[in-house]
């Protein structure tokens, strides 16, 4: 499958204060969350965003909270991944166990504006800047990953543990 | 080839007798946290997993602190949602407001972790435990709804990166200053994935509340955990509280680390971290003229008992400025009235500062505290990220409690010397 879509551009530690700041948190409605996703860094965000967009950024993206509101409002907002030089372990993580892609490819976010058109595909490791032509390989997810993401996310993992008991 | 303190930790709990760095592991959980903020979340995801019973009522804890007491009415509802399933499910440790505190600092004083651990919690600040040398690590509120279930957790086995600490700290150097210092030098993400062990004899001059202080921020060096050996002032801790039996871990002589950094904290002074990131460290006597307008000293990195003596030192007999709010919030119940007893409370009472009920409230900009467009604060909690404390053109300062406690005093940033 490729993903194609725009490039929202973020500089390094984009934190999950920035990607949906606490004053949001008394909700986990993910419509919600959504409608202030990037509010602090990026007024334009939420209400540009297309369905199929990318959201690309520096290092350690998702740095500082374990809200899982982050991947949601990303997820929400239409976004279609986050591709970044490196991310925050946890945002990692969550992102994995909530169906969120997430593409490491510290050689391509440089050259990526925002704007750019962007085409991922996640098979066979290909990430393209349609605007600028240019094409970088981007990282493989570890075997125990695929399997999440095959199962379709850590719950429908445990379900299916659960069942094979 | 031996094993770090966080392989060996892993390795147990996952039943094998090695674990080396990049293996990914299924282990058991000792206890599984959450809060008023990532709980409804988990709870969500663990009803629709038809579950009928938590893996172990006694292995998780669910306590109200973010927004708590209840800041607004969604904040009600959340804490409603996690309050019904505590009930439902038998929680044993489900701390209501009046009898609870902040998670990472009421956990411990609990006697609810314990030395060997492991402990994985839906807060980022879950790596707090590793004071007590336990492995603890912050996940999301979808691997609480798993661990809730299952009593186990997926992780990979983290490189470790190897602190040496030497020396005694000077005056008014504390905790905080050798995390904000250790951040300041390899910034950020410096430990990303890593676990962040401390060794050396400079730990001997560490007590545990500073201890605490410096596992607590391991995340915001972007570390999985941050880890102290076992020594007799972990033992003297443990051993007043402990609820479980324990078993004490050790490093390998020949165990592999990744990487060393050494630090004599000798050479250290008070550090402050400017806006908006925990790595723009400044020494003290480097930060200038910054005129503040709100300090906070409390959080799960600095709202012990501890932290409040060295605050109230400071500002014992003295006035908070004209043009500054003062806010004082102790960790939990146990450390407010403790803080009654010792006159504490009095002295911040009587030099014009608020004293405050236990909630993270203005650390993350929840409530209690948030800061206007424009404003400026000193704090002792730990981020300063963009909007963290309130309007995302207000400014957080991080500090050590004498420091913030000075500034409120000077009206600007500024350490307890400067007073007269």
């Amino acid at each position: 499958m490729i993903l194609n879509g725009r490039a929202w551009k973020y500089g390094d530690d984009v934190d999950t204060d920035v990607i949906i700041p606490a004053r949001y948190l008394n909700t986990s409605d993910p419509a919600e969350l959504a409608k202030h996703c990037m509010e602090d860094i990026d007024g334009n965000y939420a209400s540009g965003v297309s369905a199929g967009d990318f959201i690309v950024a520096g290092k350690n993206f998702g740095c500082g909270s374990s809200r899982e509101h982050a991947p949601i409002a990303i997820k929400a907002s239409g976004a279609r991944a986050v591709i970044a030089g490196s991310f925050a372990r946890i945002f990692y993580r969550n992102a994995f166990n909530m169906g969120l892609p997430i593409i490491e490819a510290p050689q391509a976010v440089d050259g990526i504006d925002s704007g750019d058109v962007l085409a991922v595909d996640m098979e066979n490791g290909i990430l393209r800047n349609e605007t600028k032509k240019r094409e970088y390989g981007i990282a493989t997810v570890p075997p125990f990953m695929r399997e999440l993401v095959a199962a379709g996310g850590l719950l429908n993992y445990m379900a299916g543990r659960r069942k094979g008991k | 080839m031996g094993m770090t303190l966080t392989e060996k930790i892993l390795a147990r709990h996952a039943g094998k007798d090695v674990v080396a760095p990049g293996e990914l592991i299924l282990a058991k959980v000792d206890l599984a946290l959450g809060n008023d903020v990532t709980s409804p979340i988990a709870i969500q995801a663990f009803r629709s997993l038809g579950a009928r019973a938590v893996f172990d009522r006694n292995r998780i804890a669910l306590v109200p602190d973010h927004f708590a007491p209840n800041k607004d009415i969604k904040s009600a509802e959340q804490a409603k949602m996690m309050r019904e399933f505590a009930r439902e499910f038998g929680i044993v440790n489900y701390f209501e407001v009046g009898r609870m505190g902040i998670e990472h600092v009421l956990l411990p004083d609990e006697g609810l972790v314990v030395p060997g651990d492991l402990v994985i919690g839906a807060d980022s600040h879950t790596c707090t435990y590793g004071a007590l040398c336990a492995f603890s690590t912050g996940v999301g509120s979808t691997d609480l709804a798993a661990a809730m279930l299952s009593g186990e957790v997926w992780l990979k086995v983290p490189e470790t990166l190897r602190i040496v600490l030497s020396g005694r700290p000077g005056k008014w150097v504390e905790g905080k200053d050798v995390i904000l210092h250790i951040i300041g030098e390899i910034g950020v993400d410096g430990a990303l994935y890593r676990a962040m062990e401390y060794a050396g004899d400079g730990i001997a001059h560490l007590p545990m509340a500073w201890r605490f202080t410096i596992t607590n921020m391991a995340i915001e060096a972007g570390a999985k955990n941050g880890i102290f050996p076992f020594d007799a002032a972990t033992k003297a801790y443990a051993d007043g509280r402990a609820k479980r039996g324990y078993e004490v871990v050790a490093a390998d002589r020949d165990a592999r680390y990744e990487a060393e950094l050494s630090v004599d904290l000798s050479t250290l002074e008070p550090v402050v971290a400017f806006p908006h990131l925990p790595e723009n460290t400044r020494p003290l006597s480097l930060v200038g003229d910054v005129p503040i307008d709100q300090v906070v000293v409390g959080s799960c990195t600095n709202g012990r008992i501890e932290d409040l003596r060295s605050a109230a030192a400071v500002i014992r007999g003295r006035k908070v400025h004209d043009g500054v709010r003062m806010i004082i919030l102790p960790a939990t119940q146990e450390i407010y009235l403790q803080a009654m007893r010792e006159g504490l409370m009095e002295a911040f009472v009587t030099a014009g500062a608020a004293f405050s009920t236990p909630t993270c409230g203005p650390c993350l900009g929840g409530h209690m505290g948030i800061l206007a467009k424009g404003e400026r604060a000193i704090s002792t909690t730990n981020r300063n990220f963009v909007g963290r404390m309130g309007h995302p053109e207000s400014e957080v300062y991080l500090s050590n409690p004498a420091v913030a406690a000075a500034s409120a005093v000077l009206g600007r940033i500024g350490g307890p010397d400067e007073l007269g």
